[in-house]
């Protein structure tokens, strides 16, 4: 009985505010009239003397005026209806508690596209490019992860660790001649090491203070290898870093080469695959870790640090420590994502290194939603992917790509996937809701 | 009383902020398997004394003891931080609730007890490769956990965010927290604080329990009157950072100065005080 009043009077109330959307509407195309009128109904021209005229551009000014209104109008219907305003009850309870399992199905398939992707775009180099590059920033994200998601450390200077390691890799691979699976761990131990450097002097910063700390470090490190002419080679980088063998078997069309050894046909393709299940492998090792971290006490005391460091303290938990490891592993895995960066392109210089990496990586976990592996993931699958098939848009493409990012803040402030899922559990697995997990980081 | 008995003993504590004597020359001893409330009026110094006995702040003079069952002995002012939680074992909890909100209630017990999960973890290292020294370890603080979880009636909701619970159950969880951390000297402060009458009556029922049951010692800084009185075996009692009575609880209701201190007069017009004061 009830529901039947309440039912008639949304209707009721839905048919008298016609009216008010259509005034809500005028309202905004009013505003888009006096915007719109200098900015798109006017155009600069050169006459025939060279001389700039006004051509005044009514069409589309009137189009434009129109489609703010209808859209406005259109919205603001719907919005008075009230057909929005339980759009979150309309998911029943039921169906709401196998989302988890639907992330992990979502994940599961992910990982089998990812694995098959050589195969179906064998013929497309661009697409297999492309991925490769997707696959860096998504371990780059995983690795910040660590740092940013997980002990809560606001690290504005992560492409540093990822310098460290491509320039790491270059200079033993050329000066010692070592393998790459030689020189990718040594890269990793070198950059986990000047992340413990820059976590030492930024132990009492949080927040704002420590983010301005390493964004500063971040340019430290790319100024230095700008400058050191002798050992860096400076603006001219680093040229003819060796490219990967097949465990010792070149990519080349020579007798010993990998086609030959295989008997198969000589082709430039099969080091692009190789390269791409090798990144691959990387950040699949890195997501592994992480999640078996976050089951160890080491990765629990992360979390508590992140939200509360003192009660930390009174547990006797050393947080100096805690905070170095989270900077060490972080840094760790962006040492090895920069030496696999280095032995694809073969040349690296401070250029492919500069602020805007950091802010991306940042951008990817904090879109992602930060602590969330699958957030992340897809966070760089559209930022970094996105990215690249809006091209032919051209000088629109930033547009769109600020577009969306707003969208994504208005509509999922916390990120894509921004609850938190317990790391153990007594009877039964609940996701935590992100407005507490929020709460906690104030 | 013989040194054993003592399980910490202040001599000459002095906390110092600039000009500001917070804690003047405090002396008292807690003994073991007893209640020992430190009370006073606000701004008297006591959180400044469990910062001091907690590490939270290094105290100006003055020396702090602590005696384990087996002897041992250390000298907190000379540990730092986090050292005194792990090698001395004095646990706390906080004035205003120190959880971790956003993890469940399990894991912030399990939080408690990082430093033994991570030796038997091999500092990650065998952790990380899934060995059974872990697991064996995990299983135990899990146990623990949840024997604690149940002495303070939140076993129910174990995996829920420890942000979502009412206060009085925060405070509950508060102080399972520490006692996960296996301690010699759990320090409260303000336990009471928020709870309805019920609730503190249970706390009382709790706090006498926990002393049964693990031997440990507490030290305790509280406002609720009725509370103190019941359950500790010897009251200390701070005005302006100096100790004005030590005793039992008895002792200490009736001492003049104690009186005139939370009347805020003059001990000599303590009795003028009274009269007027009476309806």
């Amino acid at each position: 009985m009830s529901n039947e009043g309440a039912l008639a009077t949304t209707q009721k109330k839905a048919s008298l505010d016609i009216a008010g959307a259509f005034k809500d509407a005028a309202v905004a195309g009013l505003v888009a009239f006096g915007l719109f009128s200098l900015i798109l109904g006017f155009r600069t021209d050169q006459n025939m003397s060279g001389q700039l005229i006004l051509t005044p551009r009514p069409g589309l000014l009137a189009a434009s005026v129109a489609a703010v209104f209808f859209g406005r109008f259109a919205i603001a219907l719907i919005a008075r209806s009230g057909v929005l305003r339980n759009a979150g009850a309309i998911v029943p309870a039921s169906i709401r508690g196998r989302m988890q399992h639907l992330g992990t199905f979502f994940a599961a398939c992910l990982l089998i596209f990812a694995l098959i992707t050589p195969f179906l775009f064998y013929s497309n180099r661009y697409l297999l490019d492309l991925s490769i590059l997707v696959l860096t920033y998504v371990m780059l994200g995983w690795g910040l992860n660590i740092v940013v998601g997980l002990a809560g450390l606001l690290d504005l200077g992560y492409v540093a660790f990822y310098a460290v390691g491509a320039y790491s890799f270059a200079l033993l691979a050329q000066n010692f001649g070592w393998s790459f699976w030689i020189c990718l761990p040594l890269a990793g131990i070198l950059a986990a090491f000047w992340g413990v450097l820059l976590g030492f002097p930024v132990l009492r910063l949080r927040g704002d203070y420590l983010a301005i700390v390493t964004l500063a470090f971040g340019e430290i490190i790319r100024l230095v290898l700008l400058n050191w002419q002798d050992f860096t080679g400076g603006p001219n980088g680093i040229s003819g870093i060796p490219r990967p063998s097949f465990f010792g078997i070149p990519f080349d069309a020579s007798e010993t080469g990998f086609a030959a050894t295989f008997g198969l046909e000589f082709n430039t393709t099969h080091r692009v695959i190789f390269l791409f299940y090798v990144i691959l492998a990387l950040a699949l090792l890195t997501n592994y870790v992480t999640i078996r971290l976050r089951r160890l006490p080491i990765g629990r005391a992360w979390e508590a640090m992140r939200e509360d460091e003192i009660a930390c303290r009174s547990l006797g938990i050393n947080t100096t420590n805690t905070k170095l490891t989270a900077f060490a592993i972080g840094a760790m895995f962006g040492g090895f994502a920069g030496s696999f960066f280095a032995t694809r392109q073969g040349f690296i210089s401070p250029e492919s290194f500069v602020f805007m990496e950091s802010a991306i990586i940042v951008a990817i976990v904090v879109l992602g939603g930060m602590g969330s592996q699958i957030g992340v993931a897809v966070a760089a699958l559209v930022m970094i992917g996105g990215f690249e098939l809006f091209r032919e848009f051209e000088q629109f493409r930033m547009l769109i790509f600020g577009l969306a990012m707003v969208g994504i803040m208005v509509w999922r402030p916390r990120g894509l996937v921004s609850h938190r899922v317990p790391s153990v559990f007594l009877r039964q697995e609940k996701p935590i809701p992100a407005h507490i997990v929020e709460e906690a980081r104030q | 009383m013989t040194a054993r008995d003592a399980v910490l003993d202040v001599r000459h504590l002095t906390m110092r902020f600039g000009g500001l004597v917070a804690v003047d020359d405090l002396s008292f001893t807690a003994r073991r398997g007893e209640i020992t409330a430190i009370i006073g009026p606000n701004g008297a110094g006591k959180t400044t004394v469990f910062n001091c006995i907690t590490g939270f702040y290094q105290p100006t003079e003055g020396m702090i003891l602590l005696t384990h069952p087996n002897g041992s002995q250390y000298l907190l002012e000379r540990l730092f931080d986090f050292r005194i939680a792990e090698h001395a074992r004095v646990a706390r909890t906080f004035q205003n609730i120190r959880l971790f909100p956003g993890m469940t209630v399990l894991e912030n017990l399990l939080v408690a007890q990082h430093n033994r999960l991570m030796r038997a973890s091999g500092y990650t290292l065998f952790g990380l490769f899934g060995l059974p020294t872990y697991h064996r370890a995990e299983r135990a603080a899990i146990d623990k956990a949840r024997h604690w979880l149940d002495k303070v009636g939140l076993i129910g909701r174990a995996d829920d965010p420890a942000g979502d619970l009412p206060y009085g159950a925060q405070r509950r969880l508060e102080i399972a927290r520490s006692l996960c951390a296996d301690p010699v000297l759990l320090c409260l402060d303000e336990p009471a604080a928020g709870l309805n009458p019920r609730e503190s009556d249970e706390l009382s029922e709790l706090l006498t329990d926990i002393i049964a049951e693990t031997g440990t010692s507490l030290l305790l800084i509280e406002h609720h009157m009725h509370v103190v009185m019941e359950i500790s075996h010897h009251v200390v009692v701070l005005d302006y950072g100096q100790k004005i009575a030590d005793g039992t609880p008895d002792m200490v209701r009736n001492d003049a100065r104690v009186i005139a201190a939370y009347l805020g007069v003059e001990a000599e017009d303590v009795d003028d005080a009274l009269v007027a004061s009476a309806p």
